[in-house]
């Protein structure tokens, strides 16, 4: 191979319109599971500060299994256990179905994560707070909902912009549940032009366009609503 | 509960109120569980043929074994290679020379800003296309390489801020007494970070051992792939054997975890170090100065 296909940036032009679809894909699996795992999340982070021993510790036992197991695993587990062997399927449609068990797999991941992160921004509110609060005389709900919750959701907001860019990254894990997106697109032409480092470096900046002005983005609202203490 | 942000002490309606609940939750939970138990024994996956290898020796030597040492030799190697990627790239970022200070920061962004799979496949296929085929990178190094540029890049982070947390007296105090540059980081600051970084080092070995899971792609045999493609091709019995691996990661790095969390807890304890602990990086940009701030350590094994 001579040094001028080394340096060929044309397979980037050939299938561009490849490439798009690959980070469309990636972007709807990125847009559905994090709307999903925020609600999850947001649910098992209401179980673990419950009152109720019982939710507290299935809240706890979730994010410690899910937690500490790899991403690659849960894929799997979601793609080729529960839809190709176990015959339990969204649509009969592959590419719809796969696309939801890869939203079912990553949104189940990444809850856990939202969970802990809510949790500890529940945490950084200091004691004095709530009990300034209740001294004040609002009840449980209006210590909540003007006092706790709103200082508790500004802290996490830098955690949860980071778990939305790993989000972003994991997406790339996909690649095992027959779903194709801009990781498989990549391979894909790498089996087809070689490993090139301009495609490498194409499918770079793609996910770079994705993640860095999310992370600015997230970065900008946290210092915004940053809690004077 | 006095400690508690949300709650007061429950008085005796609240605790009879708490007691339904439990009771009332307790009740769901166990009926969730029942549901999957019975979708499973339904689809035949809890039959005793599927799960009747795991009793089984030569399924644990043959496979589950040699899979477990393959992947805790390529957590191990590229564990040693992120740190040294780490320090080297760490220290780069806080040297006085703008050119290496700008270069670490570049290639360690750089890294931490892409997905770790579409670096392994470069890894992979990159230098057989580059040798014109002559070379090829056996799976091994390309999960190696792969892990120790992004592992080691959020390693450099994490390194930065923990000299960055040793407080500036100490350096002025060094300085102070005649030491040399390499003298102020060799004999003060690096003594003093490496207690302060200890827990989100071994919290980022949590991160490189879950991603060695990733040589499943590309077929490295590790733990995954010989429990899970070679053997449940097997037996068919994927759920089942998912199940086992599933536990045998979570053990592994509950165990880590469980290093790190009394790292920690000895660290805020000790007086050998001036630094504070050091939370894990945030990802680029979202703020929170050097060190991820509240919450970063939670989602730290993200990614």
């Amino acid at each position: 191979m001579d040094t001028s296909t080394l340096f060929d940036f044309s397979p980037l032009v050939q299938d561009f319109d490849k490439i798009i679809a690959g980070f469309w894909a990636t972007i709807r699996l990125t847009v559905m599971s994090a709307v999903l795992a925020l609600v999850l999340g947001t649910v098992l982070a209401a179980m673990r500060v419950a009152p109720t021993p019982v939710l507290r510790w299935a809240g706890a036992a979730y994010v410690n299994v899910v937690r500490n197991t790899p991403l690659t695993l849960v894929l799997i587990l979601c793609a080729l256990g529960l839809s190709d062997a176990m015959q339990l399927t969204f649509s009969d449609e592959p590419s719809t179905n796969y696309y939801w068990w890869a939203v079912t797999g990553l949104s189940a991941y990444t809850a856990a994560f939202v969970c802990e992160a809510l949790r500890s921004g529940i945490n950084t509110v200091s004691v004095g707070q709530a009990e300034a609060a209740r001294a004040i005389g609002l009840t449980f709900t209006q210590s909540l909902r003007l006092v706790v919750l709103p200082q508790a959701f500004r802290t996490v907001i830098s955690p949860l912009g980071s778990i939305l860019i790993a989000l972003t990254k994991n997406t790339t894990i996909v690649i095992v549940g027959s779903y194709i997106e801009a990781a498989a697109q990549m391979k894909q032409m790498f089996d087809d032009y070689g490993g090139t480092i301009p495609i490498f470096l194409g499918f770079a900046f793609g996910y770079m366009v994705l993640t860095l002005p999310t992370g600015f983005f997230f970065g900008w609202l946290a210092k915004r609503m940053a809690v004077a203490r | 509960m006095s400690t508690n942000v949300l709650f007061d002490l429950p008085g005796p309606r609240t605790r009879l109120r708490n007691n339904v609940l439990t009771l009332l939750s307790a009740a769901v939970l166990l009926l969730i569980a029942y549901l999957v138990i019975a979708k499973l024994g339904e689809k035949g996956q809890l039959d005793a043929a599927k799960w009747e290898p795991f009793l089984r020796g030569d399924t644990w030597t043959g496979f589950i074994i040699p899979g477990l040492i393959s992947t805790l030799q390529a957590a191990a190697v590229a564990a040693v290679l992120a740190m040294a990627f780490g320090v080297l790239f760490g220290l780069g970022r806080l040297s006085d020379h703008r050119v290496i200070r700008v270069f670490c920061g570049g290639v360690v962004e750089f890294f931490r800003a892409i997905p770790l799979l579409i670096l392994i496949f470069f890894v992979q296929a990159g230098p057989a296309t580059l040798s014109g085929y002559t070379v090829s990178v056996p799976a091994f190094w390309a999960v190696v390489v792969g892990l120790t540029l992004y592992n080691g890049s959020v390693l450099a982070e994490i390194v930065r801020a923990g000299i960055l947390a040793v407080p500036r007296g100490q350096s002025e105090a060094a300085y102070a007494i005649g030491l040399r540059k390499s003298e102020v980081m060799r004999l003060v600051l690096v003594p003093q970070a490496t207690t302060a970084m200890m827990p989100a080092i071994v919290s980022q070995m949590v991160v490189l051992l879950k991603d060695t899971a990733l040589g499943w792609i590309i077929a490295y045999e590790d733990l995954l792939n010989n429990g899970l493609k070679q053997f449940a091709v097997n037996y068919g019995n994927l759920i089942p054997s998912a199940i086992v691996l599933a536990l045998i990661y979570v053990a592994i790095n509950l165990a880590l975890g469980w290093l790190a969390h009394r790292l920690e807890r000895r660290n805020r304890r000790s007086r050998k170090s001036a630094a504070g602990p050091v939370t894990p990086p945030s990802a680029i940009g979202t703020g929170g100065g050097r060190s991820g701030g509240p919450g970063r350590e939670a989602v730290a094994t993200m990614e």
